[in-house]
């Protein structure tokens, strides 16, 4: 019996004229303590897939059940890391916790409603930003609030949209670790929404590829049978990690239809090369300083 | 060097303004306007009103910022009744389309109507509460006149919630109350703090003309007896206070303001 359990799930947007579907005939089914990746296209419908789990959205078609019973709408029992931190920025990092913690544990004494909050404040070594505003924190830093935010709750399921895709590679990697440690500590059922096949690979127990939209479709789950704990440098040469991620991008890119020729990626790579002085500033306005590497966040690279 | 530049841009330069319509004005006065007195004749006259601006020597001879806080104290109390008003009909006006789409319209005819045309209405409406007509008028005047900024920019404030709170306000299942408070209201301040700065710099325009009509005691009251006993300086020294008044008004606000800007 999946402890998560999409049927048949279809859901469309606009107006009946110019309706596009978004996603089409999704099956997904998840045990408990299963940590699972989805990667896929930016615009795909990810964002769309986790909030129809975490009930935001209401699907077209299909069922969706969370341990047998119908999501029909959004609550505590699943804590969402939304793709763009979601604090509220007139609460510090502490009580924007605080209100998480106090609405899903009304009936705690105010102490150990506090106790647990700065233990969560802790765990993602935040407890020197304990009373920043979200607006004097960085990226990396509103990221780890809102996962604390997530956790403290202590919901059945951890849904995570792209909790990462916003930083740069040092921070992913250490935030990476940082959920991998997490995970391990507690348990919980996850499921990461991802556009880096590999940091799904790192992470998860299973991966699994959502075709570029419109229609996109989830393909055949991978299982990650690499032993953990799984080490960032090593797994970069282990024959099954590429295996796997090969499967995965060769169904991006067959499933994909018309993009099939192109593979986008965000870059990863840290900072090291020199200013590309070869570049020339444009005529009228624009920046006038040297464009570095780091700061192109986007390529695309052409396979056969 | 840079902070001297600075104390020229806002001591020297305002300085200099204030400076070159003093002169015109004497010039004006001295020349083609005969009857407008000169700046030294409004000093002269006005110095006493100044000087001990809170004696009062009889209902309408009093000091100039005894008039003034006379006026304050009415703004005040209308300014208050246009918030209190003005703010839930905003926040129901930005949560429900189907209230905007009612009320919308008949906001919008209203909205523009001069204090002038309502304060008559105003005195009609508490025609029974004898002695206190005249204030509760002016009151329901300052009201509904200084209420619109605070029930639009309230309404576009509400509207302009990022849908990623209200997803916070929902998978914590918030009680309508707590989304309210925690997440709406925050929200919506620096929005609403918008309307409340124009609705008090509308409420001080409204006071004068209440006052002229009905005669209260207060700036504007005291302006139009000094016009129909033809002491034109204290007309002068009446603008005079009024435009500082409303300038220091608009600062105090506008200091709340960003406060709540950066929150
Ligand atoms: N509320 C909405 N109304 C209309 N169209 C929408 C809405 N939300 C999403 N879409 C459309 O659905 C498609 C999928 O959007 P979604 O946000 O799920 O993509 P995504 O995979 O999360 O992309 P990204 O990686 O950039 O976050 C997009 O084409 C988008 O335009
Ligand atoms: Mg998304």
């Amino acid at each position: 019996m999946p402890f998560l359990e999409l049927k048949s799930i279809r859901k469309s947007f606009g107006e009946n004229g110019s309706r596009t579907e978004v996603l089409r005939d999704i099956n997904l089914s998840i045990e408990k303590g299963e940590f699972v990746a989805i990667v896929g296209y930016s615009g795909a419908g990810k964002t769309t897939l986790i909030s129809l789990i975490a009930g935001l959205l209401a699907p077209d078609a299909g069922s969706l059940t969370l341990n047998d019973l119908e999501i029909t709408a959004p609550g505590p029992d699943r804590g969402v890391v939304f793709q763009n931190y979601s604090l509220l920025p007139w609460l510090s990092v502490y009580e924007n916790i605080y209100l998480a913690v106090d609405q899903v544990f009304p009936n705690w004494a105010p102490a150990k409603k506090q106790q647990h909050t700065e233990a969560h404040i802790a765990m993602v070594n935040l407890s020197p930003a304990h009373d920043k505003k979200p607006a004097e924190l960085s990226g990396g830093m509103k990221q780890r609030v809102s996962v604390a935010r997530a956790l403290a709750m202590d919901p059945q399921i951890l849904l995570l949209d792209e909790p990462l895709s916003a930083l740069d590679a040092l921070t992913r990697a250490t935030l990476q670790d940082e959920i991998g440690r997490i995970w391990s500590q507690q348990k919980k059922t996850v499921v990461l929404i991802t556009n880096d096949v590999d940091e799904g690979i790192l992470l998860a127990d299973r991966i699994i590829p959502l075709s570029a939209g419109p229609g996109a479709t989830l393909g055949a789950s991978i299982n990650i049978d690499i032993p953990r704990p799984r080490d960032r440098k090593g797994i970069n040469h282990d024959p099954r990690f590429k295996e796997i991620r090969r499967a995965v991008i060769n169904y991006l890119l067959g499933a994909g239809g018309h993009r099939h020729t192109t593979v986008s990626k965000k870059l990863v790579l840290p900072d090291l090369e020199p200013e590309d002085l070869s570049v020339p500033p444009p005529m009228i306005g624009g920046r006038r300083t040297p464009i570095r590497r780091h700061e192109i966040k986007r390529e695309t690279v052409e396979v056969e | 060097m840079n902070k001297s530049k600075f104390k020229f841009d806002w001591l020297v330069l305002p300085l200099f303004g204030i400076g070159v319509v003093l002169l015109l004005w004497s010039v004006f006065s001295a020349t083609w306007a005969k009857e407008l007195p000169s700046p030294m004749k409004t000093w002269e006259k006005s110095r006493e009103l100044i000087l001990s601006p809170f004696a009062k020597r009889g209902e309408m001879d009093q000091g100039i910022l005894r008039f003034t806080w006379y006026s304050l104290v009415l703004v005040a109390k209308g300014y208050a009744i246009a918030l209190l008003v003005g703010t839930p009909i905003g926040f129901c006006l930005g949560l429900s389309k189907t209230f905007s789409k009612t009320f919308d319209p008949i906001i919008q005819i209203l909205r523009p109507v001069s204090p002038l045309a309502w304060l008559p209405l105003g005195l009609i409406l508490f025609l029974g509460a004898g002695k206190q007509a005249s204030e509760l008028g002016a009151l329901f005047t300052i009201a509904i006149c200084a209420m619109w900024p605070t029930v639009l920019n309230t309404a576009v404030g509400v509207r302009a919630i990022p849908q990623d709170y209200l997803n916070v306000a929902k998978v914590l299942k918030l009680s309508r109350t707590k989304t309210l408070f925690k997440v709406l209201i925050p929200a919506t301040l620096p929005y609403m703090f918008t309307g409340f700065r124009l609705s008090l710099g509308i409420a001080w325009l409204v006071i004068v003309a209440a006052e002229m009509l009905t005669g209260r005691p207060g700036v504007g009251g005291f302006l139009w007896q000094e016009y129909n006993s033809l002491i034109y300086e204290h007309i002068i020294l009446c603008i005079i206070t009024i435009g500082v008044v409303g300038f220091v008004l608009d600062r105090l606000m506008s200091v709340v303001e960003k406060r709540f800007k950066t929150a």
